[in-house]
């Protein structure tokens, strides 16, 4: 094919990148959306077979990927999905790293000049950095998510600074490579590890109720490296498909950051979430709650005329989804109107909560975002929240809470309100919920699915 | 045009253009389908998979071939991995749709 064609062939294929994230905007073209994108994939990857040389090589390489990736994707479990991202992006970042040696070595397999120019070593430099920090950090958050390591923050004195002059130093080594006359290996060496470190630095800090956010940061990261190597090989849909996703994932972190009252800027900079475990705020005085049996709470649900349920990482943990949803159908077949409010970080990633419970076939037109159902929990009688916490504590609304002004859902408005809690432990926030010791409220005890299937024999 | 324009000018075109488009196209996403947006953005950026490519397939082979194809396995794992999981999740979007109807 000529360069030309290869071109053409490659606009086409970031039309089909495009389509794919436009049909997301309802369940009902998503699988086409998704569709778009594997034939996106497809026309990008043939075509660039006909400009390369060793296939069997590549060929077989695809399939061995292709073939681990279809074995994963079959086999992760829902509640994994977080894990499962992390993991992901951390391939992209580590291929984006091996493509930046690969081009510096041989700057002539990719139609780069013998002597690489000043402007291709600049973005190489970033598509490496970019994608090194991708790796780490991403391996980090997956160790994280996946309980190989410890959600606490680990924190050190001085931890900004040595991020600072770690930077200094690789953009440095960089300022070397860049100037280096003959390929300089031992600043490009330098700089790559440097960047790998930082990775490393800048997720350590990060807690586990943060998580929401890391990865889509995370993702975005990703999207800006195969971006970045875009740039080095002067590839425009490399550098579309990599915008796409880097503007996505920062729009995604936008979102996570505005649902937990997170300033973005910290997060973008890394070693937010520190100040999460010291904010605990209690005032001494002993409060009184209510609390009733998993019978009790049944009983009232089955004579109500609506009923919302609240559900929150807690419910994913203890894996209730299934019956949760026998639950509303019980409920249902008794004439009660039962429906789900969503809050933004529900889960332990953007939309986790939905698929977990479409997992549970609950039919998507009962789950309700936070801005479709808040005005609706003053009108109803009972609302039920499975494993949810701060995302229901009306201190937000409190002028001089940590948490004032996070957007929560307004449970407490509902004329009787049920939790189903392990404890009365504060959640990720540390802080006490009024909302356990309101008159109207009834504390239901015990492991969310354990108590979810009592109700349902009560029923 | 007076003389000829850097073909880094023309990609930075692209990037910043391509930006608008995906700001656009993303916050129309339904915020119930965040999860499946986040696994097929991880398979759209596997894309990367075609540089990988071009470092296992060059004219003249030399150890970059080897980075190169393994950068090529690790781009297809997230290739294939992101679109089928992303399938996989939006079936269960379609079940309730069916039984919703």
């Amino acid at each position: 094919m000529s360069a030309n064609s290869v071109a053409l062939a490659y606009l086409i294929a970031s039309v089909f990148f495009i389509l794919a994230l436009k049909g997301l905007s309802s369940p009902l073209t998503a699988r086409r959306g998704n569709l778009f994108g594997m034939v996106g994939m497809a026309i990008a990857v043939l075509t660039t077979l006909t400009v390369t040389k060793n296939w069997a090589l590549i060929v077989g390489c695809i399939a061995l990927g292709g073939a681990i990736g279809a074995v994963v994707a079959r086999r992760v479990q829902m509640t994994a999905m977080p894990e499962l991202v992390a993991f992901m992006h951390s391939l992209v970042g580590l291929a984006a790293v091996f493509i930046a040696i690969a081009a510096v070595n041989n700057p002539v397999s990719f139609g780069l000049p013998a002597l690489l120019p000043m402007g291709s070593k600049l973005e190489l430099f970033l598509g490496t950095f970019i994608g090194a920090m991708t790796w780490s950090g991403s391996v980090i958050a997956f160790m994280k998510l996946s309980g190989r390591m410890s959600g606490a923050p680990i924190t050190f004195s001085g931890q900004h600074m040595v991020n600072l002059i770690l930077a200094v130093v690789m953009v440095v080594f960089g300022l070397w490579f860049f100037f280096s006359e003959t390929t300089n290996w031992t600043a490009f060496a330098t700089m790559t590890a440097i960047a790998f470190v930082l990775g490393f630095l800048i997720i350590i800090p990060i807690g586990g109720a943060d998580m929401p956010v890391v990865i889509s940061m995370l993702n975005s990261y990703s999207g800006w490296a195969a971006a970045g190597i875009g740039f080095s090989l002067g590839n425009p849909m490399l550098i579309i498909a990599g915008s796409l996703v880097g503007s996505s994932g920062a729009i995604l972190s936008y979102i996570m950051c505005k649902a937990m009252n997170r300033p973005f800027l910290s997060v973008i900079l890394g070693g937010f979430g520190s100040e999460a475990g010291t904010a605990a705020v209690s005032d001494g005085t002993q409060k009184t709650h209510r609390s009733g049996s998993a019978d009790d709470a049944a009983f009232l649900m089955g004579n109500a005329d609506s009923v919302i349920i609240v559900p929150g990482y807690g419910l994913a943990v203890a894996r209730a989804q299934h019956s949760v949803k026998e639950l509303a159908e019980k409920l249902h077949a008794k004439g009660v109107n039962v429906r789900f409010a969503i809050h933004p970080v529900a889960g332990r990633m953007p939309g986790h909560m939905n698929v977990l419970l479409a997992e549970a076939e609950i039919p998507y037109e009962q789950v309700l975002e936070m801005d479709e159902i808040n005005s609706d929990f003053s009108t109803t009688d009972v609302v039920l929240v499975l494993g949810a916490n701060d995302v229901v504590n009306p201190a937000a609304n409190v002028p001089g809470s940590p948490i004032y002004g996070m957007p929560i859902l307004d449970a407490h408005k509902a004329r009787t309100v049920m939790v189903v809690k392990r404890s009365m432990a504060a959640g990720y926030a540390g802080l006490d919920n009024d909302l356990f010791y309101m008159d109207k409220t009834m504390m239901v005890f015990g492991d969310a699915k354990k108590v979810v299937e009592d109700m349902v024999k009560a029923l | 045009m007076i003389g000829e324009v850097d073909p880094t000018i023309i990609n930075l075109t692209v990037f910043v253009l391509a930006i608008f488009v995906g700001y656009h196209v993303v916050w129309n996403v339904t915020p119930a389908l965040h999860t499946p947006l986040m696994s097929v953005t991880n398979a759209i950026s596997g894309i990367i998979l075609v540089g990988a490519m071009l470092a296992a397939g060059p004219a003249e082979s030399d150890w970059g071939v080897w980075l190169g194809a393994v950068a090529v396995t690790l781009a297809a794992i997230n290739v294939f991995g992101g679109f089928l999981v992303t399938q996989r999740m939006l079936e269960m979007f379609r079940k309730k749709d069916k039984k919703g109807s």
